[in-house]
């Protein structure tokens, strides 16, 4: 953002951005105005897929609020008439669930992004920032919206996440007033529903302001890039419009293509039969799992035996990314150049990953059939602690005894010689 | 300002500051207390405190069986104890425990276990393993965690931090219990 060359050709257009330079403001933020590293590859696709996302998430959560009742006696039956009844309701609303776990995706690999290219690194802290309060906003409206049909899965969900808020039982009877102040009663019931609607409608657009900042943040020192050097003469630098806008487009085609055919074709496939069956107090499903999305934290609560530790390590293990930029010592950004870091990343993700497995099982299921058999609550232990020292020991000690590959002197210069080479 | 005005009006430096302050305490708490309500509106509300207590008839209930009701959205499990599981409460009484509490003290009769029907952990509905006195404890367990419960709700492995809680109630008659 900022000042910009920006020229209206048409009088109207003049006069009108005379008064309000908003045009302007576009041009220099995603058109031709706003000049990118040249060397941008598809995953920096994944930013324009999140702001899609969002809009499609705005765009149709609208429209079911349009047929949806947020009260404990109307809402699963009518979640089931947009799905029967309602024109294309079945449509809105495999598009809104399916956008959550597709919006969660990208983010995912947006993330993942950073973290590989070393994006979080200064100049670009507060930019870091910013990007965590988005993802802990899409947690919290993607939790509030898993509530509303007021399914089995809804209910036992909202009851199990609600209650880590009781851990913090720091005097006597703390934790209950706290639960109650959540609840607005004494357990899950018609209160809650009805502040997790209004919530869940309101978060999305505390999104799209910080979105607005995160992007503001962006464009002070500009994109990261692969190489993760600065850009800085016109050789290293193509406009946004059309280079990026193109390739973000061709990038959207394929993404909509993967995400159609999970709305289409297997629209059921990431949420849970049990959400099915409407919410009863008096029976917990046998098998409670939350979202994937949120699957590796899960794990990390079960694997601490105590409630509160439990409680606070997962929270800890998502604010953790806070600091990542002191963590990380290294005078590189791009694990390109980092072979070390580039291993542990890795590492890290399969961890990740077998983590979120992990969440999906029982803590005395037999995961590895040797000896007398390894449970899930073993490696789930097993894995939350390497989790913990990627960040604790790994990062801040590897990133500072490395010594890194050769950084080439300008990304021009890389292009040139990637030229020659091939 | 000029530099004049500051040498000149020494003192009132000193009264600006005061009124800087006493306005930024008195707008402090004139936000506090707005604040407030719209932080107390989530409490639960006059009806819903009002939710009257539960009357139990217990006289159907056999030996051996438990029964839910819900009182406050909340199962509470009404349990008619076997003599065998009585004497089994007993005898554990010593065993090492998470939040130790007597048999004894978990019932106001031994024959008749009341308690609230949530784990202690996150809040699921624990399930019934009395029945065949299945599991180390013979008790509940809780399929989220895996937390254990004894004959007597006592928390004996697991993530919950406290026994199964009792609720308060009172005995109108032989067979009926009021809960609450
Ligand atoms: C950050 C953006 C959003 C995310 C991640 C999100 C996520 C979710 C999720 C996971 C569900 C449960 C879907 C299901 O299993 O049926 C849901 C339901 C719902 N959401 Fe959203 N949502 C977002 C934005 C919105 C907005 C802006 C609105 C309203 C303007 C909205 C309105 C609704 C309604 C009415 C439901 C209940 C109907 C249903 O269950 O399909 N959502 N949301
Ligand atoms: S809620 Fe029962 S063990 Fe977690």
């Amino acid at each position: 953002m900022g000042s910009s060359t920006y020229m209206p050709k048409s009088k109207v257009g003049k006069w009108f951005e005379e008064r309000l330079p908003i045009m302007g403001l576009m041009h220099s933020t995603l058109g031709a105005g706003y000049n990118a590293p040249r060397n941008l590859n598809y995953w920096w696709n994944f930013g324009s897929l999140a702001g899609f996302m969002l809009v499609v998430q705005i765009l149709t959560g609208i429209i079911l609020v349009m047929h949806y009742t947020p009260n404990v006696d109307l809402a699963f039956r009518s979640v089931e008439h947009i799905m029967r009844d309602v024109n294309y309701g079945w449509l809105m609303r495999y598009t809104h669930s399916n956008g959550a776990s597709m919006f969660f995706v990208v983010v995912y690999v947006h993330i993942l992004r950073g973290m590989y290219f070393g994006s979080y690194k200064s100049p670009r802290e507060v930019l870091w920032f910013l990007g965590l309060v988005i993802y802990l906003l899409m947690m919290a409206t993607g939790f509030m919206g898993y509530v509303l049909p007021w399914g089995q899965m809804s209910f036992w969900g909202a009851t199990v996440i609600t209650n880590l808020f009781g851990a913090f039982d720091f005097y006597n009877g703390m934790g209950e007033s706290i639960l109650h102040l959540l609840w607005g009663g004494f357990s899950v019931d018609n209160p809650t529903l009805q502040r997790f609607f209004s919530l869940h409608y309101l978060f999305p657009f505390i999104i799209v302001g910080v979105v607005i900042l995160h992007i503001w943040a962006l464009h002070l020192p500009g994109s990261n890039n692969p190489l993760g050097i600065d850009a800085k003469g016109p050789g290293d630098k193509i406009p946004f419009h059309p280079y990026y806008t193109a390739k973000d487009a061709l990038g959207l085609s394929f993404f909509i293509v993967i995400f159609a055919l999970f709305v289409f074709y297997m629209p059921n496939i990431m949420g849970e039969p049990d959400n099915y069956i409407e919410a009863n107090p008096m029976v917990t499903p046998s098998h409670i799992v939350p979202e994937w999305y949120y699957l590796p934290f899960y794990t990390i609560l079960k694997a601490v035996p105590d409630k509160l530790f439990g409680v606070i390590a997962m929270f800890f293990s998502i604010l953790i990314f806070f600091v990542l930029p002191w963590l990380d010592g290294s005078k590189v950004r791009s694990a390109k150049f980092r072979p070390a870091t580039a291993f542990f990343f890795w590492l890290f993700l399969v961890n990740a990953i077998f983590l979120g497995y992990l969440g999906t099982k029982l803590p005395s299921e037999i995961i590895i059939n040797m000896g007398g058999g390894i449970d899930a609550l073993t490696l789930g232990r097993i894995a939350s602690v390497f989790y913990f020292a990627y960040f604790i020991v790994i990062i801040p000690v590897v990133s500072r005894m490395e010594t890194t590959k050769p950084v080439p002197t300008s990304i021009a210069q890389s292009v040139l010689d990637a030229r020659k080479e091939g | 300002m000029t530099t004049n005005d500051q040498i000149e009006h020494e003192e009132e430096v000193t009264r600006r500051n005061f009124l800087y302050v006493a306005t930024g305490v008195v707008g402090a708490v004139g936000v506090a207390s707005v604040a407030w309500p719209l932080v107390d509106q989530m409490n639960p509300s006059a009806d819903v405190l009002a939710m009257a207590s539960v009357e139990v008839d217990i006289s159907p209930i056999p030996v051996g069986q438990t029964i839910s009701i819900l009182w406050r959205g909340k199962p509470v499990f009404i349990r008619h104890r076997t003599e065998k599981e009585i004497a089994r409460g007993v005898s554990e009484n010593n065993d090492p425990m998470i939040d130790p509490a007597d048999d004894q003290d978990r019932a106001q009769k031994p024959e008749w276990l009341i308690m609230i029907g949530i784990c202690t952990h996150l809040g699921c509905v624990p399930l019934d393993n009395t029945e065949f006195q299945s599991g180390d404890y013979g008790g509940w367990y809780c399929p989220c965690h895996g937390s254990e419960y004894d004959i007597a709700g006592r928390i004996r492995k697991g993530p919950a931090p406290r026994n199964l809680d009792l609720p308060k109630y009172k005995y109108l008659s032989d067979t009926t219990v009021k809960i609450g």
